[in-house]
């Protein structure tokens, strides 16, 4: 019965929190937490400027993830070993060390990165590196990109639209998982974002915190609404992955 | 022409080069230079300050807890979810939202704590009208206790992700011959279940202690950063000359990564071992 003690371990907070929130106005029971977190020019602001990061963070992790394991999986087997081992640095290098090696080494001249948002775009793409590269290396094993690659050109596709025609549509559920998945952690990253003094939703959320009493109640059942839409949306698309041909 | 493999590789290398290899390596080498810019062992003396080394202390053990609970805790949980014989579809949801769950860190679990521990916290307000003021009872969500607390909220899922893979591995054979062979519940589970599983358990539980290690939003965004841990401390250097030698900060940030890196090398370790069985 340990999952009934774990569930209530799990859903209280959730329950708390949102109870919580709902006592924006004295005495009174109502969303007027909600109404004022959406009001502030500053939420829509932070807001959108982490949307803008994480999209920012996708076509720039993506564009460079999957040409490069697309590559090792077809041309270059060997360095497999070392994408995996890339996968568990991030995890060595966690975020704060991240921040401060790039202030470090480009903050100063004659860099000067450290006021361009491409910096905090590549320093999410170091941090989302690993599940995209899970994400995609799972959706490569099941399925045979050789194979596959080797029968759009046998067809006469040229590389570029055997990738666009064949192995995307059959990595569907992988990349959609690897941009939920960017996504969510973008929208509620703190650590580089505050370090590196930008204006994201996450550092937005602190400051909420510092000052008022239930409109960061509000903020956190909105940013775990919006992470379990994406999340739930990985798992409603990766269902539709079984007419895809499986090899062990 | 036949493009070699290396070509391929390139850019993602050349990536991981500039934004995180050479970042960290900077940082590391930072460390061994003083503020004179002469090469110099003084910073790593200086990790041996009181203030630092009850970092490191409060730290160590607080990631070492939080694992600890999360790995015991979590396998019970993945247990009870896996053997427990629940239908489908409720396990799906479980997984959805063990991945919600251990992605909810920093900001918005500090807030959602606050709204239930907190002074005027939900489970707070329910235990006064039981006649409980926990805080009367020393007790405060914004110290070690409270963190850990905090912390088991993403470390409990991620260890039921973790282990929920090698649960399922489990061959049913082994317990059918187990039984067959005459052992009980006990038999079977101190003399095949858990020698088998203690390889990914171990695997599980550096994992969880190096993510508790390296985690600083939570503690911030609940503590304000008053509390003395290693990222904290990073934080506020970075921030602010707290130490007033970067130096320092700099072997503050490779004492972290030496201990990071060790946890990472058993890990694999572990997993290379967890395999054997097929887990």
């Amino acid at each position: 019965m340990f999952y009934i003690l774990g569930a209530l371990y799990f859903l209280v907070p959730l329950l708390a929190t949102f109870l919580f929130s709902l006592r924006g106005k004295k005495d009174e029971i109502g969303f007027q937490a909600y109404l004022n977190v959406f009001a502030d020019p500053n939420f829509l602001k932070s807001f959108s400027f982490s949307l803008e990061m994480a999209v920012l963070t996708v076509v720039l992790g993506l564009g460079l993830l999957v040409p490069t394991v697309l590559w090792v999986h077809l041309r270059a087997p060997r360095w497999k070993v070392a994408l995996d081992l890339f996968s568990l640095l991030p995890f060595v290098v966690p975020p704060v060390i991240l921040a401060f090696g790039y202030i470090k080494l480009y903050g100063p001249a004659p860099f000067a990165w450290s006021s361009s948002p491409l910096l905090l775009a590549a320093g999410y793409v170091v941090l989302c590196f690993p599940f995209v590269y899970r994400s995609l290396d799972g959706g490569l094993k099941a399925i045979d990109l050789k194979r596959l690659w080797e029968a759009g050109a046998s067809l006469g596709a040229g590389p570029v639209r055997t990738l666009f025609t064949v192995v995307l549509p059959n990595l569907r559920s992988a990349l959609l998982s690897a941009v939920f998945l960017t996504f969510a952690t973008v929208l509620g990253e703190l650590t580089l974002a505050v370090l590196l003094a930008w204006p994201a939703f996450g550092p937005y959320m602190a400051l909420v915190g510092r000052d008022l009493a239930y409109e960061p109640a509000a903020l956190a059942v909105v940013s775990f609404g919006l992470t379990w839409a994406f999340l739930g949306l990985i798992h409603l698309f990766s269902r539709g992955d079984h007419g895809v041909s499986r090899t062990r | 022409m036949r493009i070699p493999p290396w070509v391929g590789v390139a850019p993602f290398l050349a990536f991981a080069f500039l934004f995180l290899i050479l970042p960290s390596g900077v940082l590391l080498v930072g460390a061994f230079f003083g503020g004179d810019g002469h090469f110099t062992l003084q910073n790593l003396i200086d990790l041996g300050r009181p203030r630092i080394l009850s970092a490191y202390a409060v730290t160590v053990q607080l990631s070492a807890l939080t694992a600890f609970l999360g790995v015991v805790l979590g396998f019970l949980l993945a247990w009870s979810v896996t053997m427990g014989g629940l239908p489908a579809t409720l396990k799906g949801f479980l997984s959805t939202f063990s991945g919600v769950a251990s992605n909810f860190g920093g900001v918005p679990l500090a807030f959602a704590f606050i709204a239930t521990l907190g002074r005027v916290g939900l489970l707070t307000a329910v235990l006064k009208t039981f006649g409980i003021d926990i805080y009367d009872q020393g007790f405060s969500l914004y110290t070690f206790l409270g963190l850990t607390l905090a912390y088991l909220y993403f470390q409990l899922p991620l260890m039921v992700l973790i282990i929920t893979p090698s649960l399922e591995g489990m061959k049913r054979e082994w317990r059918e011959a187990s039984v067959s062979l005459g052992g009980g519940r006990w038999t079977y589970w101190s003399r095949v279940a858990l020698p088998v599983l203690t390889p990914p358990l171990l695997a599980a539980f550096l994992l969880l202690f190096g993510n508790a290690f390296g985690a600083y939003a939570t503690a911030y965004a609940l503590t304000g950063g008053v509390i003395n841990l290693v990222p904290i401390l990073i934080g506020a250097q970075i921030r602010g000359d707290v130490l007033h030698n970067p130096g320092l900060g700099y072997a503050l940030a490779l004492g972290m990564v030496a201990i990071m890196a060790a946890s990472i090398v058993v890990y694999s370790w572990a997993q290379k071992r967890a395999s054997q069985w097929g887990l």
